[in-house]
């Protein structure tokens, strides 16, 4: 078991190849800068495969398999060794990181092959591979903790990688703060998991929170406290209100990068997080409910600002917030596996929208606002039957992978909970609605650019391919959990049971076969299904029969159009409420004040009293060596007097 | 060498009239005194360096009356070392006057005042 045993080769792969291509890729050809950084990738995708091959080949009693390899921290009671673990949540996001970063490198050499910053891109895109595969094989938290601020490193270069732009360079800043917030919580979280376990080890931790009793609500109890510091950890990395507001700016990164950082991969790392810290969770229903009711709301409230924005890269990235909202509904509710199975699938269709966004952007030439978009189906067919798939996923049509996943986070919130269920239907119909009105103004209708001037052409073969398989996986990802629908079994919750053996009373598990027909009939016709072609009938009936009442409705309801166009004005908010009172006092009390007064006072105060009385005794050197002389005696007369005086 | 000289300090003199060690001690300070006032006083290089020999002896004169009070040879070793120290220093110190002396065509140190600045 050549992988199994080495596991550490996981993460080495990507990051000899970005430490290769970082100290050596300026010295080299682009096309070898090309091979290290694929090579890397793909092999660390077929060690993932082979991982796979091997870990169905062990005895249950051996999961989780965890290695230690070498004590990394060890201080008085304290120890946390570099070890790595692997079952069946980890296998999922293995394969997920791996594939997916594997297929959005291939497309990057295409997209970023006249970038002067190639060797910088595929560097740093390989060094975030090697922290979040880190960060999902870690075995204890403290590891975790390692990958989850790599990744946001990665995540930071990234989104500033055209750094000469002053809005990506503030765009990252924006991303790296909003995300100390949310890991000053997950630290924080991670020390009281240590106070009250006295260790960080997966192994040991959920356990021995499993066995401690359920906190009740209105019952303020550790496990509470703990679950809800990882969760603002989560709500920062993977942009749940109150902190979502860096991930849209952080669309300002190369296309690419938005599609595997900032839909597949890092941003549903708090979801994993969540996910793997299940047990504590589930002993701490108050946590369960904030999750909830926080995913929801997200859910809802980014899906309406994506209704009205322009910016092709912006609807996804609002998108993206509402569907990571949903993942965290369904962890709240108890369906774990629901919210990875939703992790899952889109990864697979969010990040084939980004790749297909990418390719619009590349056909038009760098053009980002739909407005100047349009009439693009004919020109670029793959790119536009691609995106299609992605977005008949997303929007939930019954067969397509985001059908299944969100189906299932439905049924398990409609169990828990009315309200919530009632909010995410309605998500699931804005969601087909904003992402339909994309495909319209962007693929239907009549050119709204100028022909002369912009070039349209299909994206070369190494961008389609990518394109193509994500969308075999966008439509065919979910079957593994279809026969669920006709009373047979979930395979993927299946999979995933003895992870969340603990959550077996969680309201999904297992849910008994109640007549498989009526429940496929159910699912088929359900709410979410229905709402989805009332968001698609309203996209079509504005974006393609009469493009004119999208225009009118925004006059009729101008002060609402401009709520949700000012994304509701959080940004403003947080600048006058946070972002201005703290520029001001570092500005005019910590710099003015503390620094230049205080700090720089005392440093300079030093300095001159040494200089004015240096001053002042310079005037005993006069330089005449009888001066001296006398001087010498006198300091041995007096000397020689106070130590008579003293003796004596 | 005759018998009857003494090549041995008799740590325990016992003949003839006794001078005290305080005489002894009394010279030394008034030798050092000297030394001082004239290093201090005087201006020519040549009589300053003069009133450090002065000095040095009077200290050595203070060891060799302490060594016989209190019948220890440490003071006397001591002696040695500050009178081979000032036979270095006397070479090194004249070849600085003589330099002085040579660059300035003075040895009065009130010339000899650059240190300052």
């Amino acid at each position: 078991m050549p992988v199994l045993t080495y596991l550490w080769i996981l993460p080495l792969l990507p990051l000899l190849g970005a430490a290769a291509n970082g100290i050596f890729g300026g010295r080299w050809k682009k096309s070898i800068v090309t091979t290290v950084a694929l090579s890397s990738t793909t092999l660390a995708f077929v060690a993932a495969v082979e991982l796979v091959r091997e870990f169905v080949a062990l005895p249950t009693d051996q999961i989780p398999w965890t290695k230690s390899y070498f004590p990394w921290i060890s201080a008085g009671g304290f120890r946390a060794d570099f070890s790595l673990q692997v079952d069946q949540l980890t296998v999922t996001m293995l394969l997920v990181v791996t594939g997916v970063g594997w297929l959005i490198h291939i497309y990057s050499t295409a997209y970023m092959r006249d970038d002067p910053g190639y060797r910088r891109f595929f560097s740093y895109l390989n060094l975030f591979m090697f922290f979040m595969l880190l960060l999902v094989l870690a075995a204890n938290y403290l590891l975790m903790f390692v990958g989850w601020e790599g990744v946001g490193l990665c995540s930071y270069l990234l989104i500033g990688f055209f750094f000469l732009k002053h809005s990506a360079t503030n765009a990252g800043n924006k991303a790296f703060w909003v995300n100390r917030i949310g890991d000053f919580g997950f630290i924080l979280g991670v020390l009281l998991i240590l106070r009250t376990f006295g260790t960080l080890d997966f192994a040991t931790v959920l356990p021995r929170a499993a066995a401690m009793p359920v906190e009740p609500a209105g019952q303020w109890g550790v496990l509470t406290t703990i679950a809800l510091l990882l969760f603002v950890g989560a709500a920062g990395k993977s942009a749940q209100l109150p902190l979502y507001v860096w991930l849209p700016d952080a669309m300002e990164g190369p296309t690419p990068v938005s599609a595997l950082i900032h839909a597949a991969t890092m941003v549903t790392a708090g979801v994993y997080m969540v996910a793997r810290s299940h047990v504590i969770f589930l002993n701490a229903p108050v946590a369960m409910q904030v999750v909830a009711v926080i995913g929801c709301l997200t859910a809802l409230f980014a899906a309406t600002i994506g209704l009205v924005q322009t910016d092709i890269k912006k609807v996804l990235a609002y998108s993206t917030v509402s569907q990571l909202g949903y993942m965290f509904l369904a962890c709240g509710v108890g369906a774990f596996s629901a919210g990875v199975f939703h992790l899952m699938t889109h990864a697979f269709f969010k990040g084939l929208l980004f790749l297909a966004a990418g390719s619009v952007i590349h056909a038009m030439g760098g053009e980002q606002d739909m407005r100047k978009m349009g009439g693009l189906r004919e020109k670029i067919p793959w790119t536009f039957w691609t995106m299609l798939m992605a977005t008949l996923a997303i929007a939930g049509t019954p067969g397509f992978s985001g059908f299944f996943s969100k189906d299932e986070i439905l049924l398990a919130t409609q169990r828990a909970s009315t309200p919530l269920w009632a909010l995410g239907v309605l998500t699931a119909g804005l969601t087909s609605f904003y992402m339909f009105r994309l495909l319209f103004l962007t693929f239907c209708g009549a050119p709204r650019f100028d022909q002369r001037h912009v070039h349209v052409h299909e994206s070369p073969r190494s961008m389609l391919v990518p394109l193509v398989v994500l969308a075999v996986l966008a439509v065919g990802g979910g079957w593994v959990a279809a026969p669920h629908l006709w009373g047979g079994v979930n395979y993927f919750e299946q999979y995933l049971a003895p992870v969340f053996s603990t959550a077996a009373e969680a309201p999904t598990a297992a849910a008994e076969p109640s007549g498989g027909a009526t429940e496929l009939l159910q699912a088929l016709l359900g709410a979410p299904v229905i709402a989805g072609l009332v968001g698609f009938f309203f996209a079509w009936w504005f974006y393609v029969r009469s493009p004119q009442t999208p225009k009118k409705l925004a006059a009729s309801f101008a002060p609402l159009y401009k709520l949700l166009s000012g994304k509701y004005f959080v940004d403003e908010l947080y600048a006058a409420v946070i972002v201005r009172p703290l520029v001001w006092i570092s500005d005019k009390v910590l710099w003015h004040v503390v620094d230049e007064g205080a700090i720089d006072g005392t440093v300079n105060g030093v300095a001159r009293v040494s200089r004015e009385s240096g001053d002042r005794l310079r005037q005993a050197s006069t330089g005449n060596i009888r001066t001296y002389a006398a001087w010498v005696l006198v300091g041995v007369v007096v000397f020689t007097s106070l130590l008579l005086w003293m003796v004596g | 060498m005759k018998r009857g000289v003494r090549l041995d300090v008799d740590l325990n003199f016992s003949g003839g009239v006794v001078v005290p060690t305080s005489y002894y001690l009394l010279l030394s300070g008034v030798l050092f005194g000297l030394g001082v006032v004239a290093f201090v006083f005087k201006r020519n290089i040549i009589t300053i360096f003069m009133s450090i020999e002065l000095m040095l002896n009077a200290v050595n004169l203070a060891f060799v009356a302490f060594s016989r009070a209190l019948g220890q040879l440490q003071g006397q070793v001591f002696v040695f070392f500050v009178i081979v120290v000032a036979a270095a220093e006397a070479a090194v110190g004249l070849a600085i006057i003589i330099v002085i002396s040579r660059n300035r065509g003075t040895l009065n140190v009130e010339r000899v005042d650059s240190l300052k600045h």
